[in-house]
């Protein structure tokens, strides 16, 4: 697979390493009082789907960015390629 | 005789003779021949012998879709089992052997199988072998191993190198037929990055094989001028002897380009093969096409193969299989075979054609309306029984069949994203899928454009679709006028009423076995392939799946579309893993990492052990020890007694800096780092979020901005990849920074009652490293040696009063060496990682052993560490119920009752009395060793509720190597556990 960096540009995906769903990145507040069952879902919780997928993706042999990619599962196609940290911010985590 | 099969012409150099031996017989053969085409030019039909029945076996193709003729080539460490004789080309020297055989390949003593075929059908294995079930390891399984498989391997590590490479072009061109040439010439004129890759060693195709004429030129000599001009222009890349064997994700491909292959050996610093990738904007198929033979009884025997494989051998080999011929077909391309042969001198014994109205010839006789219903000959051909069209059977004598069924369009590629063939009633064949991988085009045969006027034009076409998709402008070449014959075929899979006939000859499937898989309710396609395997073989079926849908389809009532058909995999041929693996064997397999005092270790005759990556220094012996443990007992002592050095670079030291780095490591680690004083280090847990302990080790505070992290040698990197997620995922707007210092700073431990009377040789004199000054757990930058930039950190791994110093990695070396000139008056011992795990394990501290991926801080004993003001990851979940019951196991010591007595890691532990089983266990042994200090053994453990159970008296038992005995549970701090000797 070929990963369209958004900094460098088309990288082969040997260059990363696969480090799951994007839901990580949805960490929830240990002051909120679920906060246990929250964290239980955000651990163990993960959909499946048979296409469009976001998960992370981490430029280990390259420039370290983790990345969210939204691959089509059943076809390989990359629809987007965000920096995580872009999308980390964009969806409030602020600290 | 020598050659007796040979004919005139041909694409072979009969100035130059090649010598190979087959089966210890030697042979003779030209430039140009396969291994196939030599051995019937020899009159060897027969080849080898089937997988299941052992049948004699011969050539049924001209090319990679081989099923029969696999032999075995080379001797030695280059030996090669299961190669198609089909694609080996000849050179001087060659050694083959047959395979799959008891004895002589004439006389094969297994051969006994195709006596009790009766038994021997689908499903064999698993209606046969089903009891009783303690047969199947000692009884079942050795027969069935030795009686599987064809070739063997001669178990010698391979001499030869494989390389890997990456190239990168605008259009790849997979297939050099007419439509690949055509489409190569189209591309190459406008301009285009071309990459034009054909498995055969001469680029034409079919064209090759055939004795068409294109314009006013012969197939090979347009071939050779097309090739010609392509060489000469700097755009195009010829790459002859390279499968294209897979179409990965977004126009990558996988190629095997075979160097050496034609060679007794690689040429000097030549690899044997390389296995490319090849990442392309545009993608064009031109595979080409298979011919698929007609199944009816007894169609395996040696001299019956595909007739435009014999075709091919005439044509271009000139070579026939025997000097009469015979030819059995349902399309007109069969009496092709025919005239072509007929034109070469040989005898045709007759043209067999199931349909009433098939074309008559002057030159031989036609059968219109006939079938071959058996065929005879032990080990080849000797004459054909032909069911005639009036009735009545008519047997004619012949050394060799050509039989043609049609011909498949090689879609495989194109099926390798899960695109389902689409069926093309024009051919009676399956035909690309109207969505095969993105970016992949198909032209010529490959699409079904079965004519050479046709493949030529569809080359071109599909070219010029690409360079106007590509930006480049459209060319029209001036193709010659060519062949142009209008397809005839009637559809035509097997003879009605045989059974023992053939479809998958290398797995050995009959169509006797497609009836009972039906009958036994397989009637899926996959699961018709499952149970019979027809199609699982090395060929993956490119001669035998159409037969077997084809017949499921009658069985079932369907039409073959509806049946459907299987699709295909990478690698479209078999790969030598070895390619694969390229250069990364042997020792070149992942990097090897030598610490910054390897050199002088070795020169004290270190004895090193692999941890991670890393070449550590497990032990020093000295002259007269005779024992691992003599020398790792002396070094253990004499630092407890005085001083030792020991190499800790390979710990995982990451840099973290920034206005919010101690924010950053408050969240990293489950205890708190916020308020840790500059010139401070503290030891930090670092959770996972499940709240298992993840890794554990100390952390400095260089400046307010500045802290040292460091990481256990194992978990250096998924540490790093760790808090880098927790940096840009989890927590973007922290000014921290990170980078790996691992390999920046050799790091030594200096461990022992006289460490700082040591460091204060070293330390540069206006650092004050008195207890008061620099105690325990003090950092700082400082200088060495006269003003070499170090870090000093007050820290112990081994109970003692320790330091670790850090220099920069280049002057590793010289201050190993110096500080041990500088310990002599205190007779410094360096020591490995054995003595390091002793003195850690007698000091109690918890290691990877402890740290095992399934343990928490509460069992570790540190659940007070685990921060309840502050958020860290794993705070929250390390408070589920489960991992806070009241018996969870806690780290303690074990002391063995009777001193004499081991206490082996791995051991697990009873209370007294209970039985021994996994409903009682108490816990189990993490580390041990023998604590020279104690003079006994000493382990850590995890026991359930064990910090409540000091004292008491276990059974430890250990089924594996029978120990049984008893163990005391006592304090995991063997010594000095008040701390004193560290903090003096």
């Amino acid at each position: 697979m070929i990963i369209n960096h958004p900094l460098l540009g088309p990288r082969d995906s040997a260059e990363f390493t696969y480090m799951g769903d994007a839901s990580l990145i949805d960490r929830p507040d240990w002051k909120n009082p679920q906060a246990l069952t929250q964290f239980i879902d955000y651990g163990y919780m993960r959909d499946n789907p048979a296409g469009a997928h976001c998960e992370l993706w981490y430029h280990e042999q390259g420039d370290r960015s983790f990345l969210v990619v939204t691959r089509d599962t059943t076809t390989h196609e990359i629809f987007s390629v965000e920096l995580a940290r872009d999308v980390a911010r964009s969806r409030g985590r602020s600290t | 005789m020598s050659q007796i099969n040979r004919l005139s012409g041909g694409k072979i150099d009969r100035h130059q003779i090649l010598n190979f031996t087959f089966d210890g017989k030697t042979y003779q053969g030209h430039p140009g021949d396969t291994l196939a085409s030599a051995l019937l030019a020899n009159d060897v039909r027969l080849m080898g012998r089937s997988f299941k029945y052992h049948r004699p076996r011969g050539v049924l193709t001209a090319g990679s879709e081989e099923p029969n003729a696999i032999v075995e080539l080379r001797e030695g460490s280059r030996q090669e089992p299961n190669t198609r004789a089909t694609t080996a080309e000849l050179y001087d020297g060659l050694i083959s052997k047959s395979q799959n055989k008891i004895g002589s390949l004439r006389f094969d003593l297994m051969a006994v199988n195709d006596r009790f075929s009766n038994f021997l059908t689908a499903g064999f294995y698993y209606k046969t072998f089903m009891w009783p079930s303690a047969f199947w390891e000692k009884f079942y399984e050795p027969i069935i191993r030795k009686a599987a498989g064809l070739g063997s391997i001669s178990l010698k590590d391979d001499p030869d190198d494989y390389d890997r490479g990456f190239l990168h072009c605008d259009l790849l061109i997979i297939g050099a037929g007419p439509a690949g040439l055509a489409a190569a010439l189209t591309a190459g004129r406008a301009g285009a990055q071309i990459i034009i890759a054909d498995e055969d060693f001469s680029f034409g195709g079919r064209l090759n094989s055939e004795r068409f004429t294109l314009g006013d030129q012969s197939g090979s000599d347009w071939t050779g001028q097309t090739v010609a001009e392509l060489s000469s222009l700097p755009n195009v890349r010829i790459m002859a002897r390279t499968t294209v064997l897979g179409a990965f994700d977004h126009g990558i491909f996988g190629a095997l380009e075979r160097v050496s292959d034609h060679l007794l050996q690689p040429a000097p610093g030549k690899p044997r093969q390389i296995f490319w990738r090849i990442y392309t904007k545009g993608s064009l198929l031109c595979a080409g096409a298979t011919e698929r033979p007609i199944a009816f009884e007894n169609n395996d025997r040696p001299g019956i193969m595909l007739a435009g494989a014999m075709r091919s051998y005439a044509n271009r080999w000139a070579v026939t299989t025997a000097r009469k011929v015979a030819v059995f077909t349902n399309n007109d391309d069969g009496h092709r075979t025919a005239a072509d042969l007929h034109a070469k001198g040989v005898s045709i014994a007759a043209v067999i054609d199931i349909r009433p109205d098939a074309p008559q010839s002057n030159d031989f006789e036609v059968i219109a309306g006939g079938q071959i219903i058996n065929s005879r000959g032990r080990l080849g051909l000797k004459s054909i029984d032909i069911a005639l069209p009036a009735g009545g059977i008519r047997q004619l004598s012949c050394g060799a069949l050509g039989v043609s069924g049609g011909w498949n369009p090689n879609i495989h590629l194109t099926s390798h994203h899960r695109g389902r063939p689409e069926w093309l009633p024009d051919i009676a064949a399956f035909g690309p899928p109207a969505k095969g991988p993105a970016g992949l085009r198909v032209a010529g045969a490959a699409k079904g454009d079965l004519t050479t006027s046709g493949a030529l034009n569809s080359g071109t076409e599909q070219a010029n679709a690409w360079l106007k998709d590509l930006g480049f402008v459209p060319t029209a070449p001036d193709l010659p006028e060519a062949e142009d014959a209008p397809i005839s075929i009637t559809p035509f899979w097997f003879v009605k009423g045989c059974k023992r006939a053939w479809l998958d000859q290398q797995n050995d499937v009959t169509v006797k076995d497609v009836h009972l898989a039906h009958q036994e309710n397989f009637v899926s396609v996959e699961h018709l392939k499952r149970y019979t395997t027809l199609g699982m073989a090395t060929d993956q079926g490119k001669t035998s799946n159409m037969g077997g849908l084809a017949i499921l389809a009658e069985l079932t009532g369907k039409a073959i579309p509806e049946v459907g058909t299987t699709v295909f995999r990478p690698p479209y041929t078999p790969t030598a893993i070895g390619a694969f693996a390229g250069r990364d064997r042997g020792t070149a397999f992942r990097p090897t990492r030598k610490t910054p005092s390897h050199a002088w270790a070795e020169e004290q005759g270190a004895v090193f052990v692999e941890v991670g990556m890393w070449l550590r220094a497990q032990w020093f012996p000295k002259e007269g020890e005779t024992d691992w443990r003599q020398s790792v007992d002396r070094e253990v002592l004499a630092t407890r007694k005085s001083v030792g050095v020991c190499d800790v670079t390979t710990l995982g030291k990451i840099d973290v800096q920034g206005a919010d780095a101690a924010t950053f490591l408050n969240k990293i680690y489950c205890n708190g780092f916020a308020k840790l004083a500059v010139g401070k280090t503290r030891y930090g847990l670092m959770l996972r979020e499940d709240g298992i302990a993840m890794d554990d080790g100390t952390t400095a505070r260089l400046a307010e901005d500045h802290f040292v992290a460091t990481t256990t040698t194992a978990n250096a990197v998924s540490v790093f990849r760790h808090m880098e997620f927790a940096r840009q995922c989890l927590w973007p707007n922290l000014d921290v920074q990170l980078i790996s210092t691992t390999e920046a700073w050799a790091q030594y431990a200096v461990a022992g009652p006289n460490a700082r009377r040591l460091l204060q040789k070293i330390v540069d004199p206006e650092f004050d490293l008195s207890n008061e000054a620099f105690p325990f757990m003090a950092c700082a930058n400082i200088t060495v040696c006269g003003g070499l930039r170090a870090r000093l950190f007050r820290i112990s791994f081994s109970g003692e009063l320790a330091y670790e110093l850090a220099v920069p990695t280049h002057y590793g070396d010289a201050m190993i060496r110096r500080l041990m000139q500088a310990g002599e008056e205190f007779d410094a011992v360096p020591y490995g990682t054995e003595a390091l795990g002793v003195m850690r394990i007698e000091k109690g501290h918890a290691a990877g052993n402890e740290l095992n991926g399934t343990t928490t801080a509460l069992n570790l004993g540190m659940a007070r560490m685990v921060s309840k003001t502050k958020d860290s990851i794993g705070s929250t979940l390390s408070e589920r119920s489960g991992l806070k019951r009241e018996d969870a196991l806690k780290l303690v010591g074990l002391r063995p009752v009777n001193p004499a007595n081991p206490v082996p890691a791995g051991s697990h532990l009873m209370s007294k009395g209970d039985p021994v089983d996994a409903a009682h266990d108490q816990g189990y042994v993490t580390s041990a060793c023998f604590s020279p200090n104690l003079g006994h053994f000493i382990a850590l453990a995890y026991v359930k509720s064990g910090d409540s159970r000091m004292g008491e008296i276990l059974r430890l038992v250990s089924p594996l190597t029978g120990f049984d005995h008893e163990v005391e549970v006592v304090s995991a701090h063997f010594i000095d556990p008040e701390g004193e000797r560290l903090r003096a």
